[in-house]
């Protein structure tokens, strides 16, 4: 199926949010306050509108998917692909440039444009609270979104760069106009980091680009360079005498390295991690859940996509260290959570964001063991953590807006005032700390039981994070919840009834929370409705690179 | 019955409690105490499917047949009846989920349902005026749903997976009374100390699946000792995790697992988490803390008992003796009246994984289901004494009276008769005396022991010894416990003034009581193996490679040649239990009559004085109620040392990770300051000095300028002049 019924699902998946920007760019702010407050409610319920006929088309998409189709290194099985010819220009000095525009979807990509249609749909409704140039902050959420997507769906390493670079400007935005006290210095870590990480990228790129060639359609019988991903991954299309031709060679391995550092800073892995932490205390609630919940994945996603398939042998000299990189980022990224309950703030949106740090190192435990239930487990654990640290994200945000602060040691006894919202966090806790039954278990679990034939010894000691992680996660559900309520929350959050009519977590905020709730159970119990779309993918994937990495176990 | 439908009915009885968890969670408050009926409704159903199955497994007959039907694996033989279903399929990883019904599943159905019920009912009392009474019943529901989970499974994942459901239930009801630090504190130290082991319990299976590839009982142990496995580990086909052999492969893999039970159990050294948990309403220490969540630990090592191998049952066999030693020294001293039974269970649970370890396996089994009736009578007792105490206190609107402590106690006999009668039924059997069930099960796993020691010799006698002396110890505290909280004057006008609880409460107590005694398991009072439950629950047949087993253990399979079949002859250990199994009743009864007669020459009598015996052994006796100082240790070492690297860790991550960054940042700004400065002064310097120079020149030049035509005229004429004589 190149196509859905020729209509260029992915490209409108992509691009709407865009079209949605330019409508909302129409709209009159209003002259007045009162009619300003309502075309506040038009920006709202416009993105509202927008992210779910996107999640529309997303389910489309789930829906019509071709389970038979690997993808991977296989332009024939990639699914509603589209592609044409973007930019084709010769140019005197350094030969021709050609660009495609090429979109497609296989069981790797699948997920994570699921992920992001259900995580900016829900964070829509997180959005409701900014109140500071709304439009504005919906038209950045938007564009946002479309960077998002089209790096899920690009499979030009140019087009991918475009859009990479396309998601950060609105994201630097987003965290340093909307974001809290210390705004400026997160938005600018922010941007400078990423920004290292695309610099990296982009340097690898233009050396693939020359180092490749494919059989020049309109002029039969030459070549002529490329920017497409999955003739990378073929060695055939290799120029002979480029600067990457040769398999093995040390300009590979750097090129590796400098490639893979560029995700990983945006996944981030321990020590590039730093950013993190002081973006998601920053960010307001709804670019933190976007953050945690989709932009780590594409640092994972690119891994998968393009770092390690396109320098596989590379990658196969490097596997031990990545696995314990991975190893290293959960026990250390649980051990910061855990520390934050002793050192300076206790902050929770701190220790969430920590404990992201510790749950992205599964996926980089499990993408380094190679194993199929490995990769899978890795790919599920990408999307799993997004929709379980988007929970957590609106949960902070729900104790932030009516209280306006995070510290752990300013709440307690929150159970019986807030009796729901104590409910959906110990869903959401649970699931953080990996409780059977939900979904963050079975992915995690995945992981170990594919890193363990791997790495035995790495994934003996990743174990630990989950004593850790329960120790982090049940120690902030006490603080919050349990023992007695502190005097200064005694009365009702909003004693003049406006904007919250109960003590309780509000309809718009459950409108979030409720529907990943229910993902995270549904997913525990029927996993496969989600590892059915990447198992041919995955198996593909594996075989591809078996020849190149270490299997060990069975 | 056939088995599909003992199948289904199994689902059913799964499924029932987590209906009954449903409603109760999100309609609770709407049904007020009807959600009470509803769930012990539910419950009751359960209990009768229970037995339905008991009766149909255990003593019916079904068809035994193998097949596949809507992509069920259904596979029926004499042991066990089970289905196996694909729950994730990738490439060559298959992971089945399943359900099983052995016998050893059967009687605990039976265990779980009945108990639950009868908590139940007792809660409708008990937790009457609690302002969360439907969400307990929820709880209670979600509880029951998820050790009936384990009770089911067939396989490693199923149990692993409602084992940590069960630890989250056990989280929420033993912080049930959130308002309370320690309570919260204890429902957080249970699900961590669990963790802990379950960690243990999560590599094995890891160990054992990335190996095996599979984690469903039979099929490991069809696999484990099978030839084709033997030979790929030979030739290395087969890659053994850590580069370990295969002898130490298994037992550390089997070792790793127990670690599960280590915690569930509440064994040495994870013990610590249960006596905190008794900050949990007391039906709840009854159903979970008592009976049923605790002893899972020793229903998993029964279930994985195959793949042991003997060093894996010799560490079990230690752990379990350690126990039951550590622990009823600590019940000696306790008094709060919940924690003396608490250490009793832990160390009753000691007998239990002992037993098992020392290869009396139906011994260890038969001592979990007749501890858990008389233990739940026990707890259900105390709650019963809680609850009346509670009642006297509010009449007398006393708040300071600590109505758990047994000193307040005292001469509750009067007042309560029936809740002094059962429990002392069930002190009785606990304490192993003849015509109780407690006597049956725990004498076999005492001539079990002796036979072990026999067999092995050396430092194996510890376990006869520590057993024996346990039972003793046990006879003495828990006849401490009835005679302080029942016998004599009351201690307090609190005790005085109690009345014996309503038909809800005492119920229970007459049903577990009952079942305390002997011939519900054995016709024969002083011998197990004359009953049903001896003849249904066997000890099953090894499945490790044959040098790996503990060599007293094994059948000597004999060719009948009269009858042409192969006959099975007892094992060296059966036979030498056999054998002991007169001294060893001779010798517990003496021991715990010993037991009982010095509590009532202490207690009752008061022929000795109990606060000399006290300040005599001062030292021990400190030790003993601050509880050997477990958890002083642990916060001392396991703890500080965790927050301590995580503090540091956390510091190195602000200091010295996001230090070197904002280092890169600062020298980057320092370094355009300087590249500004150079730039300012001698890049645009140099610019402005060129600039000057030419500026200057112009000035100079310009002075020339002066738009005067007589000057021009004057200048060319000199130019002019002077060419001439330059060119000439």
């Amino acid at each position: 199926m190149p196509q859905f019924y020729g209509f260029p699902i992915l490209s409108w998946i992509t691009f709407l949010p865009i079209l949605g920007m330019i409508i909302l760019a129409f709209i009159p702010s209003g002259k007045d306050e009162i009619s300003k407050e309502s075309t506040k409610k038009y920006y709202r319920w416009l993105t509202v509108g927008i992210t779910f006929i996107q999640l529309i088309l997303a389910l489309i998409i789930f829906f019509n998917f071709n389970y038979s189709l690997g993808g991977i290194n296989d332009p024939n099985s990639f699914q509603f692909v589209e592609k044409f010819t973007w930019i084709h220009a010769n140019f005197p000095l350094v030969g021709s440039l050609n660009i495609e525009y090429f979109l497609g979807v296989d069981g790797i990509s699948a997920p994570m444009i699921l992920l992001t249609a259900i995580v900016c749909f829900v964070a829509s409704f997180t959005s409701f609270g900014i109140q500071k140039s709304v439009k504005g902050y919906f038209a950045m959420y938007l564009l946002l979104n479309t960077g998002m997507m089209g790096c899920f769906v690009a499979l030009d390493f140019f087009l991918f760069y475009v859009f990479w670079e396309l998601m950060l400007l609105p994201m630097y935005f987003l965290i340093g106009i909307w974001g809290g006290p210390r705004k400026e210095y997160a938005a600018i870590k922010f941007f400078i980091y990423t920004f290292v990480g695309s610099v990296f990228m982009l340097l690898v790129m233009i050396g693939l680009y020359f180092s490749y060639q494919i059989p020049d359609p309109s002029n039969p019988g030459s070549f002529m360079h490329t920017f497409n991903l999955i003739a990378m991954l073929d060695p055939a299309n290799l120029v002979p005498g480029s600067i990457f031709a040769e398999l093995g060679s040390n300009i590979r391995f750097i090129a590796f390295v400098v490639l893979f550092i560029g995700f990983a800073i945006k996944v981030p892995m321990v020590p590039l991690h730093t950013w993190l932490p002081d973006a998601h205390v920053e960010a307001p609630t709804a670019i933190s859940v976007i953050l945690a919940g989709v932009l780590l994945k594409m640092g994972t996603y690119g891994m998968i996509r393009i770092a390690l398939p396109i320098f596989p042998e590379a990658f196969a000299s490097s596997q031990w260290w990545i696995a314990f990189l991975g190893m290293f980022a959960i026990v250390y990224g649980a051990l910061c959570a855990l520390g934050q309950f002793r050192v300076g703030k206790r902050d929770l949106k701190k220790m969430i964001a920590y404990s992201s740090v510790s749950h992205m190192g599964y996926v980089v435990l499990g993408l380094s063991s190679m194993t199929p239930q490995g990769i899978t487990g890795a790919i599920f654990q990408m999307f799993n953590h997004g929709t379980i640290t988007a929970m957590l994200f609106m949960i902070v945000g729900v104790i932030y807006d009516r209280s306006h602060t995070r510290g752990l040691d300013d709440f307690g006894g929150l159970a019986n005032k807030m009796p729901i919202y104590t409910g959906i966090t110990t869903v959401a806790f649970f699931a953080a700390l990996g409780l059977p039954g939900l979904s963050g278990f079975v992915s995690e679990a995945m992981v170990f039981l594919g890193a363990f034939s791997t790495y035995p010894v790495l994934t003996a000691i990743s174990t630990l994070g989950l004593i850790l992680g329960a120790s982090y996660m049940l120690w902030a559900l006490q603080k919050l919840f349990f023992g007695k309520l502190p005097e200064k929350w005694q009365g009702p959050w909003d004693p003049t009834h406006t904007k919250y009519k109960t003590d309780d977590v509000s309809g718009i905020e459950l409108a979030g929370l409720i529907p990943l709730a229910v993902i995270v159970v549904f997913l525990g119990i029927f996993p496969t409705t989600v590892t059915d779309l990447m198992v041919n993918s995955v198996n593909h994937f594996v075989d591809f690179m078996k020849p190149f990495v270490y299997i060990g176990g069975i | 019955m056939s088995a599909e439908n003992i199948l289904i009915i199994s689902i059913v009885i799964l499924l029932l409690p987590l209906v009954s968890f449903i409603i109760n969670i999100f309609w609770g408050k709407k049904l007020g105490k009807l959600s009470s009926y509803i769930a012990s409704t539910i419950l009751g159903i359960d209990l009768i499917l229970a037995i339905l199955i008991f009766v149909n497994k255990v003593f019916g007959e079904y068809q035994v047949s193998s097949f596949i039907k809507n992509g069920i694996n259904i596979i029926t033989n004499n042991e066990i009846i089970q289905a196996k279903i694909n729950w994730l399929n990738i490439g060559n990883f298959n992971l089945n989920l399943g359900i099983g019904i052995d016998n050893l599943a059967s009687i605990m159905l039976i265990v779980v349902t009945l108990i639950s019920f009868l908590v139940h009912i007792f809660s409708m009392i008990y937790m009457h005026d609690d302002k969360r009474f439907s969400r307990f019943y929820a709880y209670l529901g979600i509880f029951t749903f998820s050790m009936l989970g384990i009770v089911l499974a067939n396989n490693l994942l199923n149990m692993y997976i409602f084992w940590e459901l069960v630890g989250l239930s056990s989280y929420l009801l033993i912080g049930f009374w959130y308002e309370k630090d320690s309570a919260a504190n204890a429902g957080k130290k249970a699900f961590l100390v669990n963790r802990v082991g379950d960690t243990g319990f999560f590599i094995g299976i890891l160990m054992l699946f990335s190996v095996f590839g599979t984690l469903m009982f039979d099929d490991l142990f069809a696999t484990i000792g099978s030839a084709e496995t033997i030979t790929a580990i030979a030739n290395g086909s087969i890659h053994l995790p850590f580069g370990l052999d295969y002898q130490t492969y298994l037992t550390i893999a089997g070792i790793l697992i127990f670690c599960g039970a280590i915690g569930k159990s509440a064994q040495f050294p994870l013990h610590v988490w249960l006596p905190d948990a008794m900050e949990g309403p007391t039906p709840v220490s009854a159903l979970i803390h008592a009976a049923t969540m605790v002893a899972a630990g020793v229903y998993m090592t029964a279930k994985i008992f195959p793949m042991l191998t003997a060093d894996a049952l010799n560490f079990i066999a230690i752990i379990g003796t350690i126990t039951a030693f550590i622990a009823a020294t600590i019940a000696v001293t306790q008094t709060d009246f919940k924690k003396v039974l608490a250490y009793s269970t832990v160390s009753q649970l000691g007998y239990m994984v002992m037993g098992l370890g020392i290869g009396a396996f139906s011994a260890g089994f038969f001592h979990l289901v007749t501890h858990a009736w008389f233990k739940a009578a026990l707890f259900l007792g105390s709650g019963s004494v809680i609850h009346a105490m509670h009642v006297a206190m509010h009449n007398a609107h006393d708040h300071h009276t600590d109505p758990q402590n047994i000193f307040n106690m005292g001469g509750l006999r009067k007042n309560m008769k029936i809740t002094y009668i059962t429990f002392l039924i069930a002190t009785i059997a606990i304490s192993g005396v003849p015509l109780t069930s407690g006597f049956l099960s725990k004498d076999s796993i005492l001539a079990g022991s002796l036979a072990f020691a026999d067999l092995t010799g050396g430092l194996a006698w510890l376990v006869p010894i520590v057993g024996f002396g346990v039972a003793g110890l046990t006879a003495f505290y828990m006849f401490r416990l009835t005679i302080l909280a029942f016998h004599g004057k009351p201690k307090t006008s609190i005790a005085k003034e109690t009345k014996e609880n309503s038909f809800k409460i005492v119920m229970p107590l007459v049903v577990l009581a009952i079942l305390s005694i002997w011939i519900f398991y054995s016709p024969n009072p002083i011998d197990a193996n004359s009953g049903w439950f001896m003849d249904k629950v066997k000890v099953p047949t090894s499945a490790v490679p044959i040098e790996y087993q503990r060599p007293s253990m094994i059948y000597e399979v004999a060719l009948n040649h009269t009858l042409g079949e192969q006959a099975h002859s007892a094992t060296e250990f059966e036979e030498s239990m056999h054998h002991f199994h007169l001294p060893a009743m001779i010798l517990s009864l003496l021991i715990a009559g010993a037991g009982i007669t010095l509590a009532f020459l202490i207690y009752q009598f008061k022929i000795f004085n109990a606060d000399n015996i006290e300040k005599q052994f001062k030292p021990l006796h400190t030790f003993s109620l601050n509880k050997w100082y477990f958890d002083e240790l642990y916060d001392k070492t396991a703890i500080a040392f965790t927050m301590f690297v995580a503090k540091i860790m956390s510091y190195f991550d602000d200091k010295v990770i996001d230090g070197i960054v904002n280092g890169f940042a600062y020298v980057t700004r320092g370094v355009s300051k300087i590249t500004g400065i150079f730039d300012n002064v001698v890049v645009d310097g140099a610019v402005n000095l060129v600039a000057n120079v030419t500026g200057g020149l112009g000035a100079i030049t310009r002075k020339l300028q002066t738009g005067k035509v007589q000057a021009y005229v004057a200048l060319a004429f000199v130019g002019i002049i002077a060419l001439i004589f330059i060119f000439i």
